[in-house]
């Protein structure tokens, strides 16, 4: 392990994360990791590293980090207006840091989320085969809680694929940020709704509401009727789409709870999570359904991109 | 009915693009848990499954797109459950004391019409089964509860509930391993730590498993 940058300022909530950890799911602990997976691989990628390994998630402001030695970094994900030395750097491209360079953010113009990966991966504490922060458990990533200030950031081995300066992904193959459509799939329950309220869930704008972090959203929208039988708790998956009593449904993030038994009536495409991870209180969205196989389309389409980093 | 039924009927729903839901059935049944545990055991052998997460009557499981359809996983998820199961093996017993003095005992016993110390000699009757663990880390799901205790979960849930309250709600009793929001009733408290952060697994319960409650002084 080697030091590489030291933390100047933490931003308002950092932590480190990974793809997460679903072997711990039998034990109820939550999966966790990157919130926006597209934006955490590219990165990873772009800084020469395993598409696992550990990264910054910083959400609404960016760290300001000094570079303890040379260093490739790469930014991906929300626009926080990245800046070198005061100078604006590019994302979504691999960045050189000489010794005493300070990367810093001005401010957001779009999106929650942005990943900062580090040539060689950053190393945190593993837990449960993870690196990625539980803040429930205060446990992985920095000793289980937020960045802070004075923190050292180490990486954890050596890059295994090229880390070039300059290198970037373009905007082509970057998920459609600005469309807050979100492609679903028809969950179990979907006919709980009935085909007025299928209508409105489909067919509706619904709001982000302020009740709304790593393990989901409460949307804002049309009133809908998933009631019936008491369901018999069981496992859920990030992207689930639960309608309570309240009529208000819940989207399922990264940090969800591992079982429920609210109705799930849709779950969101792989390739609609990038999206939805970098949606905030007060953004509208809306569902539009998909096949199975129109999602695994999207997905192929994502993973394509993602492979055009590695030749 | 009979406890080895071998004709149980699956439906699976896809959960998305990378997961389905296999349920089993819909009672709160302990065969069926048995076959949900075993089924979810031996999906978690294939190469294709990343996880599967057992439920009180259905499998959750996560599989990866690039090695398997849904319908190729559907078909050997019904081809699995279809097999005569495997002789349930008594789950690991666990001996819980419990102070009943929580702050809900009282409003207990009024609805229910019952002294405390009938809800206490109610609740520790039983050798209840750990259905499933989860929800938050730790958390088992056991049941089933004599039907005298059963009652809807609170109006308002708290918003903090504190580690080692032993609650109950419909035909289900548990005990919040971490200060959590909460919708049961509590009726008492235990010293026993169910999360264990830093064993693997992290957690006491494992779904199969038994526990009794005794009533010990505060």
């Amino acid at each position: 392990m080697s030091e590489v940058l030291r933390v100047e300022k933490p931003g308002l909530f950092t932590t480190l994360q990974d793809l997460g950890r679903l072997n711990a799911m039998s034990a109820g602990v939550q999966t966790g990791g990157a919130m926006d997976r597209f934006a955490h691989r590219a990165a990873n990628l772009l800084a020469g590293n395993d598409e696992g390994a550990a990264t910054l998630e910083c959400t609404l402001n960016g760290p300001t980090l000094v570079a303890l030695r040379p260093c490739l970094v790469a930014i991906t994900g929300a626009d926080f207006d990245p800046h070198v030395n005061g100078v604006p750097a590019p994302m979504w491209t691999g960045v050189f840091l000489s010794e005493g360079d300070e990367l810093s953010f001005a401010g957001r113009s779009w999106g929650a989320r942005v990943y900062i990966a580090v040539a060689g991966g950053i190393a945190g504490d593993r837990w449960l085969g993870s690196s990625s922060t539980n803040l429930l458990a205060a446990r992985g990533g920095m000793h289980g809680r937020l960045l802070a200030a004075g923190d050292v950031i180490a990486a954890s081995g050596m890059p295994t694929g090229p880390a070039i300066s300059g290198r970037q992904l373009g905007p082509g193959h970057r998920p459609p940020y600005s469309d807050h459509t979100l492609q679903t799939v028809v969950g179990p329950h979907a006919r709980r709704l009935g085909s007025e309220g299928r209508r409105a869930f489909f067919g509706s704008a619904f709001k982000v509401s302020r009740d709304a972090d790593r393990m989901g959203y409460r949307l804002e929208g049309p009133m809908l009727d998933a009631s019936g039988d008491e369901l018999l708790s069981f496992g859920l998956v990030a992207g689930a789409v639960q309608v309570p009593r309240s009529g208000q449904p819940i989207l399922l993030m990264a940090d969800h709870g591992t079982a429920g038994g609210y109705p799930v009536v849709a779950t969101v495409a792989g390739a609609g999570m990038p999206v939805a991870a970098q949606l905030l209180p007060g953004d509208e969205l809306s569902f539009s359904e998909i096949s199975v196989d129109g999602a695994l389309r999207l997905r192929a389409a994502q993973r394509a991109a993602l492979d055009s980093l590695r030749r | 009915m009979p406890a080895q039924r071998s004709t149980t009927k699956v439906r699976t729903h896809a959960l998305g693009d990378a997961a389905l839901l296999a349920e089993l059935g819909t009672r709160l049944d302990t065969a069926l848990n048995t076959r949900a545990i075993a089924l979810a055991a031996a999906l978690k052998k294939r190469r294709d499954v990343r996880q599967a997460i057992a439920g009180y009557a259905s499998v959750t499981v996560h599989f990866d797109p690039e090695l398997v359809t849904h319908e190729a996983l559907s078909a050997a998820i019904k081809r699995l459950a279809s097999k005569r199961p495997p002789m349930a093996e008594p789950g690991r017993l666990h001996r819980i004391p419990v102070v009943y003095d929580g702050p809900d005992m009282e409003a207990v016993a009024a609805v229910l019409g019952l002294d405390a110390w009938k809800i206490v000699e109610l609740h520790t009757r039983p050798i209840y089964r750990v259905f499933l663990v989860g929800f938050v880390p730790g958390w088992g799901y056991l049941g089933p509860l004599p039907e005298e205790l059963e009652l809807p979960r609170r109006q308002v849930p708290r918003t903090k509930v504190p580690a080692g309250s032993v609650a109950i709600a419909g035909r289900q009793t548990g005990i919040y391993p971490l200060a959590t929001p909460g919708g049961w009733h509590l009726i008492g408290r235990t010293s026993v730590k169910l999360f264990l952060p830093d064993s693997d697994p992290p957690c006491l319960f494992r779904a199969g498993d038994r526990v009794k409650f005794f009533p010990t002084p505060a």
